[in-house]
């Protein structure tokens, strides 16, 4: 893609639109269409055609696998958290109604607004972290095999 | 706090571990976190045990969210049961992990191994304690997508080949699953498993509901590997990790055959499914069938493990023929086999798994004379062969003998002569192994060998020892069941 000059520049004025377009469909997930899942699709596609278009080591230095593992997992436990954050404040697992505060009313979200946001932004997370991960997963196959033959000659 | 939210932290607990060893990512933390997590939820799942004979069935309102608009977790006395022995085999095939893990799997791939355990026993556990049946679906998906996983990091190449003949035909079954459930969705509008059976019309219904059985029953006995639907089966359990066999072998059918239970008994009603409809004499067929077919198959395998999973797939259709007898002793007994089975089943998976460990493969012809330089190991053998066969003091013997007594009040007596003529074939499985073990010249690379680790070796015994012992003392095991199925047939109108 290195020869490409107009994808090359589209790409670079797009991705942070995409990027900012995801964050949109995140937070504003609470009050119109949206939400956790396409927000992280949309964060993640957005990382994906970089990696089509500059390489995989280019989006690999942005988002090393390392962190995106640990990224996927991160997701998993905002939200499994909120849901023992609302056990220890004394309601059921997941009863947003204990999360009812009165600190800057107005401004942060409380109560079962505020449990929506976390849990979406858990899934949000998550969902970004695993598209990229199976996007590493396919791409990164072939270099895989290679780097294996190397280290390991018998299976 | 802690007493009123024990139906969810059973779930919480390993699903939040999971991601913990992941964030960890070192072998041995994932593992002391792993271990602490299983051994926390085997005690809830006893306190649960102990307080559902206390006060009866516990009901969870997720969320807050009052049934059947939210999703309820409901545990009775079966669930209680199950949750029971499922975290109880998955704590004790922790303890037998390490040592066998680090052998068979790549260390930089242990963190990843251990947080997949954990969700693969919450998927099974989830099954166990909700009352949703859409919720039933997703802990479904949770617990096989991860046992494809674990499967797939098998020592040899064909580890993943069978891993994905198991998505491939696993998915093919949740599919089924989630259609039916679909179909009961739009004849009832709930997903609330108490909701729908009180809401669908079984005897005058439309077809809707049949089509919705049927399509849940043979997706769940794909999930069960029921005889013509087994085929995944012997691959799956030959090729993964021993440790994953072990877990995956001892729980995930029986959970599925606990759905079914639940399908047939709490929404469906036995009278629809073995009145109306003639279930009962297509199960018992199948069943039949399924163990003269697997058993006999079982005795010409030379991998033992691939023996073992053979031996599975018969003892499935033992459980299902009590399941189908839709009478007190036949359920007790299709229940109670669950549990036997789980301990007898792990126990030889465990021992299989020792083997493997000091003479690094699972050919029987690999293991001829092992039983004289690895006597603890062999002996385990023997006892949960013996079990496996359902001799007297063992606890296979009390399933079978309940099984028999049931059979008999049907007035079922080719099936009852049937099941004794079964034995001997587990016989001649079981002695095959063990003539090789004890009667065989061994090889060089068996005389090198040495005993198995105490590590693993005291696990397996717990679990054998446990076989013996549940075969002369049934309060806890043979009793919780008949209360279960005294509930279950007493609950249904």
């Amino acid at each position: 893609m290195k020869t490409f000059p107009i994808i090359r520049v589209v790409t670079k004025i797009l991705i942070p639109y995409i990027l900012l377009f995801g964050c949109y469909v995140q937070f504003h997930g609470d009050y119109g269409p949206g939400g956790g899942f396409q927000a992280g699709v949309i964060f993640a596609s957005g990382l994906i055609l970089y990696g089509l278009v500059f390489g995989l080591d280019a989006v690999r230095t942005v988002a090393p696998p390392r962190v995106i593992e640990k990224l996927m997992s991160l997701g998993v436990l905002i939200f499994a958290g909120t849901g023992v954050l609302t056990m220890l404040l004394g309601g059921n697992f997941l009863d947003y109604d204990y999360l009812e505060h009165h600190v800057l009313p107005g401004i942060l979200p409380t109560g079962q607004h505020l449990g929506l946001f976390l849990v979406e932004l858990g899934v949000g997370v998550t969902v970004t972290a695993v598209m990229t991960m199976i996007f590493y997963a396919f791409a990164g196959r072939v270099q895989a095999k290679h780097v294996q033959a190397k280290q390991e000659p018998t299976p | 706090m802690i007493e009123a939210n024990l139906p969810v932290l059973l779930i919480v607990i390993p699903m939040i571990t999971a991601p913990l060893c992941v964030l960890a990512g070192r072998g041995r933390i994932a593992y002391a976190m792993s271990l602490l997590a299983s051994v926390l939820v085997f005690a809830i799942a006893v306190a649960l045990v102990i307080k559902v004979g206390d006060s009866g069935t516990i009901r969870y309102e997720l969320g807050g969210w009052e049934p059947p608009y939210g999703i309820e977790y409901v545990v009775d006395r079966l669930s209680s049961f199950m949750a029971m022995f499922v975290s109880a085999l998955g704590m004790i095939v922790l303890f037998y992990a390490p040592h066998s893990v680090n052998k068979e799997i790549q260390p930089s791939k242990h963190y990843l191994f251990y947080a997949t355990y954990l969700l693969c026993m919450t998927g099974l556990l989830g099954i166990c304690v909700t009352g949703d049946l859409f919720n039933v679906f997703v802990f479904l998906e949770i617990s096989s997508l991860s046992s494809y996983a674990l499967i797939s990091l098998g020592r040899t190449r064909r580890a993943p080949l069978s891993a994905l003949q198991y998505l491939i035909v696993g998915s093919i079954g949740a599919t089924f699953i989630l259609i039916g459930i679909g179909l009961l969705y739009q004849m009832t509008g709930t997903l609330n498993m108490a909701d729908i059976a009180s809401r669908i019309d079984t005897i005058d219904g439309p077809r809707t509901i049949m089509v919705a059985f049927a399509f849940l029953t043979v997706g769940l006995c794909v999930k069960m590997a029921v005889f013509p639907l087994h085929t995944w089966l012997p691959g799956a359990y030959t090729y993964a990790p021993s440790v994953v066999t072990c877990f995956i072998a001892a729980t995930a059918t029986k959970v599925s055959v606990y759905a079914f239970i639940r399908l047939v008994y709490g929404i469906m009603t036995p009278k629809f499914a073995f009145e109306l409809l003639p279930l009962d004499s297509a199960l018992m067929v199948f069943s039949l069938i399924g163990i003269f077919v697997a058993s006999t198959a079982a005795v010409f395998q030379d991998d033992v493990k691939r023996l073992l999973a053979y031996s599975s797939v018969a003892q499935i259709g033992y459980m299902l023929l009590g399941v189908s007898m839709s009478n007190i002793d036949g359920l007790t007994a299709g229940i109670v086999h669950m549990f036997n089975h789980a301990l007898i089943k792990g126990g030889l998976f465990m021992v299989a798994g020792c083997f493997i460990l000091r003479l690094g493969s699972s050919r029987l012809s690999d293991w001829a004379g092992a039983g004289r330089t690895m006597p603890w190991t062999g002996f385990a053998w023997a006892i949960g062969g013996l079990g496996l066969i359902g001799v007297p003091m063992t606890a296979g013997f009390i399933s079978k003998w309940l099984l028999l007594t049931a059979a008999m009040q049907n007035g079922w007596w080719p099936v009852a002569a049937l099941m004794l003529l079964s034995s001997l074939l587990a016989v001649a499985y079981v002695w095959k192994v063990v003539e090789t073990l004890y009667f065989s010249e061994p090889s060089d690379a068996v005389v090198a060998s040495t005993e198995a680790p105490a590590g693993m070796l005291i696990p397996t015994y717990a679990i054998i020892g446990c076989v013996v012992l549940f075969g002369i003392w049934t309060t806890y095991s043979a009793g919780l069941a008949a209360a279960a199925a005294a509930e279950l047939l007493g609950a249904t109108p």
